[in-house]
């Protein structure tokens, strides 16, 4: 008790402290899964952080970053913490869609923005009370699913065979993809489900095999989506190969090697930045995230994945000088002028598109958020 | 499903029951001399496998540093218990053992590049590298609570393995390898190919299994183990050391891992966590020989791999689910034949 009123007094010194005019520090708690299952997503997000700019609009930018584990109840762990002890102005995260959809609650009972890295559309839609302090970087599934029946549907592909993760990544895809699939009127003849896990996926390849189909979707993300591929071209699968943009790291292409050639993706431009054109406003913008990227962690180290932690940092960077037009940081008031102008957020180019945010939408990608990436030689090209 | 698609599956069954199997004998082992439940066993495979990967990619793999570490610990201990008592004349051989092996083996790998050599010298130094973990994990974390109850035993090894899951992640990092293929050999038997790999892996396994059996029956270690398990205090009583019995079983332990892991590193990938999953399978198949038979193990757990290959073809999404309800009918026919004794 003597402690909670000693440290009350305290802050209320602070206050008055920041009252009289001494500027305080913008800080911004990012929770990530740097180590469990997701932890190939989390660990790029995570040395993104490291680049992230310190002073942003003349301000200090303290980071404070904990690691989640690729667990839910840890992550809302790490929300609350964030909140109530460091009184961050903005919470990062966190890297995975089961994590970020348990944090909405938490950032909305404390009236902080957040800005998420996970993809399921699920964490800003449908927009409600609380969904209003949430944004996220990353695609919607379903604008990247558009993606490959479109490019299907060029290549005159009939039938389609699914396979992908028995998790909420695997089903989410299988969602949105059926979906647009059976609109499109592109026959879906097989739906299988691996374990990230797995050693063997035998029994689904002969299944899809028996299917016949004309093309093959993989829906899994990093490594273990090159399981399945793997197994049909070891069992002479000749028809054209999907994957999703969860596999866009190197150690994709180094462990599923001359199998993945030829292998068709949807992935964010920051994947194929210098095969962009000229023209391209979001070229520059990713290019320069790759150069400090690989400047610190060497040559081909890049992922799309920290680049999402990059967008939400250019997000800051736009908004925050508006916030502090109304507010100081460390205030609930600075907070939500915050969350305000990143739902005002118009024509900002980051490394994966240009965000352009309404209140329904708190993504704002267009078209020029995605490309499609085919696998040549070991490494991405940008498909025409 | 037709008769090709069954003769493929059941293949893919056999080649990963094997390997299963051989878990489930380490198991059985490891629980017959020390009770102690190896929830660890699957860390060894994952170790073994990223080990074998980081040699041939040219890398000095991180489990140089883990048996420096452990060798220094061990010293540590060791030294200061023959400080104590006395007996300095022991001290250079604990240094030479714990600390000089590692050491030169750490210094060999520096020396020599590692993606150069030939695959069975790779495959060697994996060996080399991983199993002395086993004896050296029973040295620090089981010998100084050898005869605690076997729940207490059971909690060090979830603690064993969640490290042990974590120093995985730091020396080999999130994403997995898969090593080149030993033999690109493939034979065709009517209509379905046998991949040379799928063979190798089975009579790799058959003869381990094999030379386990000779070196229970016919060696006097063997037979020490053996007496151990069926009596921890009469074999005692005639000379055989606990710690001993112990260090050989987790040895034993160690090889069986670290050799399953280099046997299936070239048919699947494998993630610094893949171990726990995979010695888990095992465990079923031990669970089937209700952690005392052998032969019933090692068959309980080929039938696991059987059963996952099918089940992967029919219900993919349900695929675990069917493997570890495998269990429950098992345990419910061994808790009805058997009475149970209460340990004291």
């Amino acid at each position: 008790m003597r402690i909670k009123l000693l440290s009350a007094g305290l802050l209320a010194f602070l206050g008055a402290v920041v009252a009289a005019g001494v500027r305080a520090e913008i800080n911004v708690g990012v929770t990530l899964s740097a180590t469990g299952p997701a932890a190939s997503l989390g660990i790029p997000e995570k040395n993104t952080v490291a680049l992230l700019p310190t002073t942003i609009a003349g301000q200090k930018v303290n980071y404070i970053v904990l690691d989640d584990a690729s667990d839910t109840t840890t992550a809302v762990k790490n929300t609350r913490k964030l909140l109530a002890e460091n009184r961050v102005d903005l919470v990062i995260g966190s890297t995975t869609t089961p994590n970020s959809l348990a944090m909405i609650d938490v950032v909305a009972e404390g009236e902080t923005p957040m800005i998420s890295m996970a993809a399921s559309a699920r964490i800003i839609d449908p927009m409600d009370s609380k969904r209003a302090w949430v944004f996220k970087t990353p695609q919607n599934d379903a604008q990247m699913a558009t993606a490959i029946v479109q490019h299907m549907l060029d290549n005159k592909v009939r039938t389609v065979a699914y396979i992908g993760f028995a998790d909420a990544y695997g089903e989410g895809w299988w969602n949105e993809f059926s979906k647009i699939a059976e609109a499109r009127k592109i026959q879906i003849v097989g739906n299988e489900r691996f374990n990230r896990a797995d050693t063997s996926v035998t029994g689904q390849v002969l299944k899809i095999l028996a299917a016949k189909p004309d093309a093959v979707l993989v829906g899994g993300a990093g490594t273990p989506a090159a399981l399945p591929q793997k197994s049909l071209k070891e069992k002479g699968y000749k028809g054209l190969m999907y994957q999703t943009h969860g596999v866009a790291n190197a150690d994709f292409l180094r462990v599923c090697g001359k199998d993945c050639e030829g292998t068709f993706l949807p992935a964010g431009p920051v994947l194929v930045a210098a095969q962009l054109p000229d023209g391209n406003p979001i070229k520059k913008v990713a290019l320069e995230y790759v150069a400090k990227y690989e400047a610190m962690h060497g040559k081909g180290t890049v992922s799309t994945f920290g680049a999402h932690a990059w967008d939400a940092s250019r997000l800051l960077a736009n908004a925050a000088p508006e916030a502090l037009k109304k507010a100081q940081p460390g205030t609930p008031e600075f907070r939500k002028a915050l969350r305000d102008a990143l739902e005002k957020t118009t024509n900002l180019t980051g490394a994966h598109g240009v965000f352009n945010m309404s209140p329904q939408d708190h993504l704002g990608f267009d078209q020029r958020a995605r490309v499609m990436v085919r696998i040549e030689n070991g490494a991405w090209k940008l498909a025409e | 499903m037709d008769l090709q698609i069954a003769l493929l599956l059941g293949q893919d069954g056999v080649t990963n029951g094997a390997i299963y199997a051989l878990l489930a004998l380490a198991l059985v082992l490891v629980f017959a001399v020390t009770r102690v439940i190896f929830i660890p066993q699957g860390e060894f495979v994952a170790f073994g496998a990223l080990t074998l990967a980081s040699l041939q990619a040219g890398r000095l793999p991180g489990t140089v540093w883990l048996l420096l570490a452990m060798g220094t610990a061990i010293a540590l201990i060791e030294g200061s218990a023959a400080m104590r008592a006395r007996r300095f004349r022991r001290l250079p051989l604990i240094l030479l053992i714990n600390c000089g092996a590692p050491l030169l083996l750490a210094a060999s790998l520096l020396a020599v590049s590692p993606a150069e050599l030939p695959l069975l010298v790779q495959v060697l130094l994996t060996l080399m590298l991983v199993v002395p973990l086993g004896p050296m994990l029973y040295r620090l974390a089981y010998q100084p609570v050898a005869e605690a109850s076997v729940l207490a035993l059971l909690i060090v090894s979830v603690a064993v393995h969640v490290t042990l899951t974590g120093v995985g992640l730091l020396f080999f990092g999130a994403e997995g390898s898969r090593t080149p293929a030993f033999t690109d050999v493939s034979f065709e038997v009517g209509d379905v190919v046998l991949q040379g790999q799928t063979i190798l892996v089975i009579v790799a396994s058959i003869l381990l299994i094999v030379a386990l059996y000779l070196f229970f029956e016919r060696t006097l270690y063997g037979k020490a183990l053996r007496a151990t398990a069926m009596n921890r205090t009469g074999a005692r009583l005639m000379g055989i050391s606990g710690n001993l019995a112990g260090l050989l079983s987790f040895t034993l332990a160690g090889a069986i891992g670290a050799f399953s892991g280099v046997l299936i590193s070239p048919i699947t990938t494998i993630y610094y966590d893949s171990g726990f999953l995979i010695g888990l399978k095992g465990f079923v198949g031990a669970i089937i020989g209700g952690l005392a038979s052998y032969p019933v193990a090692a068959g309980g757990a080929v039938l696991v791999g059987l059963l996952e290959a099918y089940s992967s073809f029919w219900a993919s999404a349900f695929k675990e689910v069917i493997v570890f309800t495998l269990i429950i009918p098992v345990l419910l026919w061994r808790s009805l034949k058997t009475r149970h004794v209460e340990e004291a």
